[in-house]
């Protein structure tokens, strides 16, 4: 079980190394096939007992070269690609690309599609929270809660499909709005939903928020002060556990945001177990802000009417030779986008979003950096786990929210 | 002289198959009951195809079992990673030979029962060692390690409940033991004690919330992460069949074993086994919905609960027992 290492080796008079030291801890590989890696998270423990010496994350099993992919597609084509990045909220990643080409292209997206955007970025935060805060129960060792969240978490997935023609990758948002409008009944079974849920929310903190052993192993687990939590870059539910009310949405509101009332729930220990608090009261926000939206929606266009940029309807490229030319140049040349450089973030469920695109005014993107939260949030792992038991690790992971499609790009 | 010890021996096989027969299928049906109560606690269906309402999928589960290789890794050592789920699965067969599932219905009906049970409780723990020390596996050492501590730790208060029992009994037969709570189980004086050496039980298994030795998600599965087949079905069964030993257990310390509920008529027809088998039964589904609703607890936490909560709370209700019993001359007579 120990490892013979040769840390410092002292030369005596001969100039020969004589000494040996034995070290007693030993390595654990932590994944990447492990039940609790989520994903492909390879960590290396260094144990001392049950005790972790130092975690060291391995990156880099899911890299799939996104950003390089991107330089070689045409903006439209790229678009798909920030549905596979974080793979448990696709349309938060979409709305980070969409808007960075709309900065640059000057876009003014109609009411309509922005307020269906705004709609579907906080159905996916519950969709992100649900996932997040069942499997991070299951893996501190509560069965039920993920298989109650995956339940409700298929019936937004259904919203989903109906929208976009697809449970999972999206593929919805657009430069300029939404691919397509609503279906129609789409706004009445959404709002149906979201009446019953707060009180299945309710069922699910009845098994964890104050049972004794679910406290006892996330309470004070994981901790950052604020300062820390800045110093590590984390934003999102992980920085406002730590006490920081940071939000995006609110700090520099996109589409319809600043129209909306909605709280920022905000944690008092940055610990384990208020980064679960953070997200549960995240989702009840969420669904007061898609009740909003589902107020305010009035009937109109969901996209721009520049058919420079969005495609025109299927009908009329039967008959307009115009729009048939439109349609055309759009799907096999793609739209120009002007020169220039833009770093636009969204508030994605996991925390900020960023996309630093740079345009050189060609239908592809000259670079397209993308700022992955879980990637912040995973290098902080060996100063959080430091100190804790194994079995912590595997609550801290659960904590942070991380989705590797995302970390390893 | 040798009909005679013919006659012995095979009715001692048939004695020991009519208990371990009727063991062995309620261990097989609590694997399924097991999945069918999780699933209906988590609004899912379970097995439902194999069979009438899934019912033959345990014997599916067993063909596909026996069927498999059995992979020994090449880094083990081969006749103790053999001899681990061997000697769990024996010794979790072993102890049912005293259990009595009716007044003298036992295999061996001894009066030093729940000794003999205690002894082959704590054996058990050799064969996880043995399984997670010759698995030569990092995850499988650490389950083995957990699992040792946990069982010696909660042994200890387990020890002082059934002493608290004991004292209440006068004797150290199962049998005696039940026909002690005729006129009232030891669940309703000894409350306290009951919910401890319940609690003690869940450990003692290693079910949820104290299933460390396993610890799915963070060791994998612990002492048992290499086995595979047939291996890997006998620590299973042996899990099983110790969830059974220790609600028998259960039943017959605190839930006057046999016995019915109430002593009057329609009750008392019902035979004494069914009784007993519907109290066990109770106390597997007991185990089931505490593995749906509890997270698991941490290796630290479960020592703290065991040596810091449970041994002085059930050694404080000790004394209080037995200076009652004494004070107010009520100590069974044979001790007196």
């Amino acid at each position: 079980m120990s490892s013979t290492l040769v840390p410092e080796a002292q030369a005596d008079q001969s100039g020969r190394t004589t000494q040996t030291v034995e070290i007693d801890s030993h390595a654990i590989n932590f994944g990447p096939q492990h039940p609790a890696a989520h994903g492909v998270l390879r960590l290396v423990l260094e144990m001392d007992g049950e005790v972790v010496a130092r975690a060291d994350p391995h990156i880099g099993l899911l890299h799939r070269g996104t950003e390089k992919l991107i330089e070689y597609k045409t903006y439209m084509q790229a678009m798909p690609y920030f549905d596979r990045l974080d793979y448990v909220s696709p349309m938060a990643e979409e709305h980070a690309f969409a808007l960075a080409q709309e900065k640059l292209l000057g876009l003014e997206v109609p009411e309509r599609g922005q307020w269906i955007r705004t709609l579907f970025c906080e159905i996916t935060r519950i969709l992100n929270h649900l996932l997040n805060v069942t499997t991070y129960a299951l893996d501190v060792g509560a069965l039920t809660p993920s298989l109650w969240g995956f339940e409700r978490r298929e019936e937004l997935m259904e919203f989903y499909e109906a929208a976009s023609g697809a449970r999972l990758h999206a593929n919805y948002f657009r430069p300029g709005g939404v691919d397509r409008d609503l279906p129609a009944g789409l706004e009445d079974r959404i709002a149906a939903w979201m009446a019953g849920f707060p009180a299945w929310l309710d069922d699910l903190e009845g098994l964890l928020t104050r049972n004794r052993i679910w406290r006892q192993r996330t309470v004070d687990i994981g901790r950052f002060t604020p300062e820390e939590a800045l110093a590590w870059g984390f934003s999102g539910p992980c920085l406002r556990a730590s006490g920081i009310a940071w939000d995006l949405r609110r700090a520099q509101p996109y589409d319809k945001y600043n129209e909306l009332e909605f709280a920022i729930p905000v944690g008092r220990n940055g610990d384990c177990y208020d980064r679960y608090l953070v997200r549960i009261a995240e989702m009840r926000e969420s669904v007061k802000i898609c009740n909003q939206c589902l107020e305010k929606m009035r009937p109109g266009p969901v996209k721009v009417q520049d058919h420079k940029i969005t495609p025109p309807a299927r009908a009329d490229a039967k008959r307009s030779m115009e729009a048939l030319i439109h349609h055309f140049k759009l799907f096999t040349e793609g739209y120009h986008v002007p020169r220039g450089a833009t770093y636009t973030a969204v508030e994605s469920p996991k925390g900020e979003f960023g996309v630093y695109l740079v345009a050189d005014g060609t239908n592809k993107p000259y670079r397209c950096k993308i700022r992955a939260t879980g990637f912040a949030h995973l290098q902080a792992i060996d100063a959080l786990a430091r100190g804790h038991m194994l079995a912590d690790v595997v609550a801290i992971v659960g904590s942070l929210d991380l989705v590797f499609g995302e970390v390893d790009r | 002289m040798f009909w005679q010890d013919v006659t012995t021996l095979s009715l001692t096989v048939l004695e020991a198959l009519a208990i371990l027969v009727p063991v062995l299928l309620c261990v097989a049906y609590a694997t399924y009951a097991e999945r069918r109560v999780l699933a209906a606690m988590q609004s899912r269906k379970g097995p439902n195809v194999v069979g009438a309402f899934g019912l033959m999928q345990p014997f599916a589960d067993a063909a596909k079992m026996l069927l498999k290789e059995t992979i020994i890794p090449a880094g083990a050592n081969r006749a103790l990673f053999l001899a681990g789920p061997m000697l769990t699965f024996i010794l979790a067969m072993v102890a049912w030979a005293v259990i009595p599932v009716n007044n003298h219905w036992a295999v061996a009906d001894i009066n030093v029962g729940i000794l003999y049970l205690f002894a082959i409780s704590s054996l058990g723990v050799y064969g996880i060692i043995i399984a997670g020390w010759a698995s030569n596996s990092k995850y499988a050492f650490l389950g083995a390690l957990r699992s040792a501590a946990q069982m010696v730790s909660y042994e200890v208060s387990m020890g002082f409940v059934i002493v608290c029992v004991l004292l209440c009994v006068g004797s150290l037969n199962l049998n005696d033991i039940v026909l002690a709570q005729k006129t009232i189980w030891f669940c309703v004086p000894l409350f306290p004690m009951f919910v401890i050496f319940f609690i003690s039980t869940l450990a003692e298994t290693g079910r949820a919330p104290f299933d460390l030795p396993e610890g799915e998600s963070e060791i994998v599965a612990g002492f048992f992460v290499e086995y595979s087949s047939m291996s890997f079905g006998l620590f299973f069964l042996g899990e099983y069949a110790n969830m059974f030993l220790m609600s028998s257990l259960t039943t017959i310390l605190f839930l006057g074993g046999w016995l019915s509920p109430l002593p009057f008529a329609p009750f008392t027809w019902v035979p004494g086994p069914i009784w007993f088998l519907l109290k066990v039964f109770l106390c597997i589904f007991m185990f089931f919905w505490v593995r749906a609703t509890f997270p698991r607890y941490r290796y630290d936490q479960l020592m703290r609960l065991g040596w810091k909560v449970f041994l002085p709370i059930s050694l404080f209700w000790l004394v209080l027992t037995a200076s009652f019993l004494f004070a107010f001359h009520l100590l069974p007579h044979k001790l007196a």
